[in-house]
């Protein structure tokens, strides 16, 4: 297509622009593709690149070194306490000697290794089915502990990331002893062990400050996520859980229940659930976004009295915890709810729904799906007022004053001025609460547990499906019902993650605000 | 002449067009505010009331009275409340020193791999955070950590993982000039204490924000903690708790509803006294979060 320049353009009539700008945005999506492909192939490149930098450093530094440097491929930290480095010698030493010895125990990591049996299709996670045994030895019956499959792949997986930190820990010492080579080649001082104390306080302060929060994070989030992720190629739930019963492998079985579409299984159900959700993240989003921006627009306004009021007003709905205005406002809508029993008197409730024994809003998956939307407008537009009043106080009072010189009237103004300024400056934020929203297990859950009930499916995954579902509800559902599920789960869990992840792709490529996000350092 | 008039015409509706705008948007308002305020009033109301402990379908009680308080605390609502404010006191004091620490790293130190490590984070944040919970979970029931002792064990999840919310603080780091640093690392200060001594005493707006948003967390969670506490009633936290009480099966909707909305004020009103005084704080937390994205 042609493109055309800025003077073209501006020729163009306001329908055509906008099918012109429509036209440009599928156009780009190719574009988009293969740097996206051509940054990968660079990606790998580099990555090539880097690991032959590394081998060749580590070939250079066993050529130069002398017997200290060249033992310290073998035992950690000889190099460190060649040159003096006491500490660290010590501690590199220390490292190596507990792995060897973990993984070398009658029970330590090759043991576990080894009986995780990973990823063989058919082949249980874990030897040994616990219960009651032959004992061949002593002619009896005895009752043999077995393996529990949940704590074999823990520890089979905490191994395989011991061995992955020792490949690293070696590296990083064998680098260590070629920086002190080139530091005693050049004639300056090598680093004691004080010196090294002190830079965390200054040049490495960042580690300082860095090592508590990624070791929580790497405890409970990373390995728990890598663990669940393997989980997804086993049969893992309430029947293969414990002692007695082990889990095994079953390929991309798990996998399978999201391809066939079209069958009248989970895979039907988990369509129409990914429909919804991301039909729920695009209404609550927007609904909250305009209203919320609306109301501070108006409150904004000049002439308006008692500014302050009307947003205290709103913001204790944030004051008040989430769980406990849901809970109460959710009921409310109920047969017996005040208002749910007002609108039954009132006969506002509509004839159809009646037919089909309807008697409340939440009963009814159409009506029960408006109402969680709007009901979010009332959880959500305070937030979203207050995040637009900062912003609005933002903008340049002359950009209205020079406008209504030239004739503007205040909606011309909103279009024009406040709205663009607006989406510029919230794009990115707009952005997490489409995900957020994604994700909004309390909305849902709280205010009706995903209901009213979806006949057609029934019970799945050993629980029953809600026509307003969102996955991370079902998610919930599945972990905690009566089967748990957990491979289930992890599927999802990983939909999810897929879901989001391309969206974010998407966005983060199409809005301009994003890509110069970090330039005020 | 009649140009005259079209002239004064059209001056007087300026004004009057003003006026009926006005008086538009107070009704809006008026209207607004009753919405947003009648399930609070209605809360209250619904907690005096004595006639009935179930749900009924009239707004003001036929007889007043304090019956759901005193019922209330007969039953375990205060042991939920008390392991909510311990979690809330230690999870904001936890919390912001993971989260301080992370946001100031990656906004004023340079360190090789900070991209990486930020990207990474990015990816992380976009798995389901419950997903980690079925491996917490069964560690922790080894461990004892579950159950009764669950808000030990909730402290431990809300704060480990924190640092990877460090979006808002670090937008805020990242306003604060960098000259300021350069001053006093030329005039011989470590970075420590240029963390310490300059930019911390700058940075009580975001501190005081990430305290309340710490403290506000665990009284709104269900999801995490149902999982932790497993209907054990010595564990729970007020939202599990009170969801039992409503949804907890059976006719507990119509033995125990007014408790609830009795025990929705009692949490309410502390949280939102703390909310409310710290408001300012919030309000630049957000808006400071929204710019920076």
């Amino acid at each position: 297509m042609k493109k055309l320049n800025s003077l073209e353009y501006l020729k163009l009539s306001k329908s055509q622009a906008l099918w012109y700008d429509v036209r440009m945005f599928f156009c780009a999506i190719p574009g988009w593709l293969k740097s996206l492909f051509v940054g990968l192939w660079k990606y790998i490149q580099n990555f090539g690149e880097n690991v032959k930098d590394e081998v060749l450093d580590i070939i250079n530094t066993f050529k130069k070194g002398n017997w200290a440097v060249k033992l310290s491929f073998l035992v950690f930290g000889l190099g460190n306490l060649y040159y003096g480095q006491v500490l660290r010698g010590i501690l590199f030493l220390v490292f190596e000697l507990v792995f060897i010895v973990y993984m070398a125990l009658p029970s330590g990591g090759i043991y576990w290794i080894n009986k995780v049996n990973w990823f063989i299709t058919g082949q249980t996670v874990g030897r040994e089915q616990g219960g009651l045994k032959y004992n061949p030895v002593t002619d009896t019956y005895g009752w043999v502990e077995g393996d529990d499959s949940v704590r074999v792949l823990l520890y089979g997986l905490l191994s395989v990331i011991f061995i992955v930190a020792f490949i690293a820990t070696w590296r990083m010492q064998v680098k260590q002893c070629r920086i002190n080579m080139d530091i005693k080649e050049k004639r300056r001082k090598i680093n004691s062990a004080k010196d090294d104390l002190k830079s965390l306080l200054d040049e490495q302060f960042y580690k300082t400050l860095l090592t508590p929060s990624l070791l929580g994070i790497l405890v409970f989030t990373v390995l728990p996520i890598i663990y669940m992720i393997i989980i997804a190629f086993t049969n893992y739930d309430a029947a293969h859980d414990g002692h007695a019963n082990l889990f095994s492998w079953v390929g991309l079985t798990n996998f399978n229940e999201f391809t066939n579409f079209g069958s009248d299984g989970l895979s039907a159900a988990l369509g129409e659930m990914v429909g919804w959700t991301l039909m729920w993240a695009f209404f609550a989003t927007f609904t909250n976004y305009f209203a919320g921006m609306f109301v501070a627009i108006v409150i904004n306004k000049k002439g308006i009295r008692f500014k302050k009021l009307w947003r205290t007003i709103l913001v204790m709905t944030i004051a008040v915890p989430q769980f406990v205005s849901l809970l109460y406002v959710g009921r409310l809508f109920d047969r017996q709810g005040v208002i749910g029993s007002f609108l039954e008197s009132a006969n506002l409730i509509p004839e159809s729904m009646i037919a089909q024994n309807d008697y409340s809003l939440w009963d009814n998956p159409l009506t029960a799906k408006i109402l969680y939307i709007v009901i979010n407008l009332w959880i959500g537009v305070p937030y979203v007022m207050l995040q637009a009043t900062g912003i609005l106080m933002n903008i340049p009072a002359d950009l209205y004053e020079s406008s209504r010189v030239d004739g503007a009237n205040s909606f011309q103004q909103f279009t024009k001025i406040t709205l663009p300024y607006m989406l510029f400056v919230t794009g990115p934020s707009l952005l997490t609460s489409f995900v957020g929203n994604l994700n909004n297990f309390n909305v849902i859950y709280l205010l009706n547990g995903g209901g009213p009930v979806n006949t057609k499916f029934g019970t799945m995954g050993g629980t029953q499906v809600g026509h307003s579902d969102l996955l991370i509800t079902f998610l919930f559902k599945v972990t905690t019902g009566g089967e748990s599920r957990y491979y289930l789960a992890s599927v999802l869990g990983i939909f999810v993650f897929i879901v989001v992840a391309l969206l974010s792709l998407v966005v983060y490529n199409v809005m301009p605000s994003t890509k110069n996000e970090e330039d005020y350092s | 002449m009649k140009n005259n008039n079209s002239i004064e015409n059209h001056g007087l509706s300026i004004k009057t067009v003003n006026t009926i705008t006005n008086t538009f948007i107070y009704i809006f308002l008026i209207a607004m505010s009753i919405i947003w305020l009648v399930p609070f009033v209605g809360i209250v109301l619904e907690s005096l009331r004595v006639e009935t402990t179930g749900q009924v379908s009239y707004f003001v009680p036929q007889q007043f009275g304090f019956d759901n308080y005193i019922r209330l605390f007969e039953s375990d609502f205060p042991k939920w409340f008390l392991n909510t404010l311990l979690m809330g006191v230690v999870v904001s004091v936890l919390q912001t020193g993971f989260i301080l620490s992370m946001s100031y790293t990656l906004s004023r130190l340079r360190f090789k791999g900070r991209k990486t490590l930020m990207n990474l984070m990015l990816i992380l944040g976009m798995f389901p955070g419950f997903l980690s919970m079925i491996l917490i979970y069964k560690v922790f029931a080894d461990l004892g950590l579950t159950e009764a002792n669950a808000p030990i064990g909730l402290i431990i999840v809300y704060c480990a993982s924190s640092g990877m919310g460090y979006y808002v603080s670090k937008g805020f780091f990242d306003t604060i000039p960098k000259s300021l640093d350069e001053a006093a690392r030329i005039d011989g200060a470590t970075r420590w204490q240029v963390f310490y001594k300059v930019i911390m005493p700058l940075s009580k707006p975001i501190i005081i924000y990430t305290i309340l948003m710490g403290f506000m967390a665990p009284w709104g969670d269900y999801m995490l903690a149902r999982f932790l506490i497993n209907n054990n009633r010595d564990g729970m936290n007020v939202a599990v708790g009170m969801y039992k009480w409503l949804n907890g099966g059976g006719d507990s909707k119509f033995r125990n509803y007014t408790m609830f909305c009795a025990a929705g004020v009692c949490v309410s009103v502390p949280v939102t006294i703390v909310f409310m005084s710290l408001q300012k704080y919030y309000v630049e937390g957000v808006t400071g979060g929204a710019v920076k994205g």
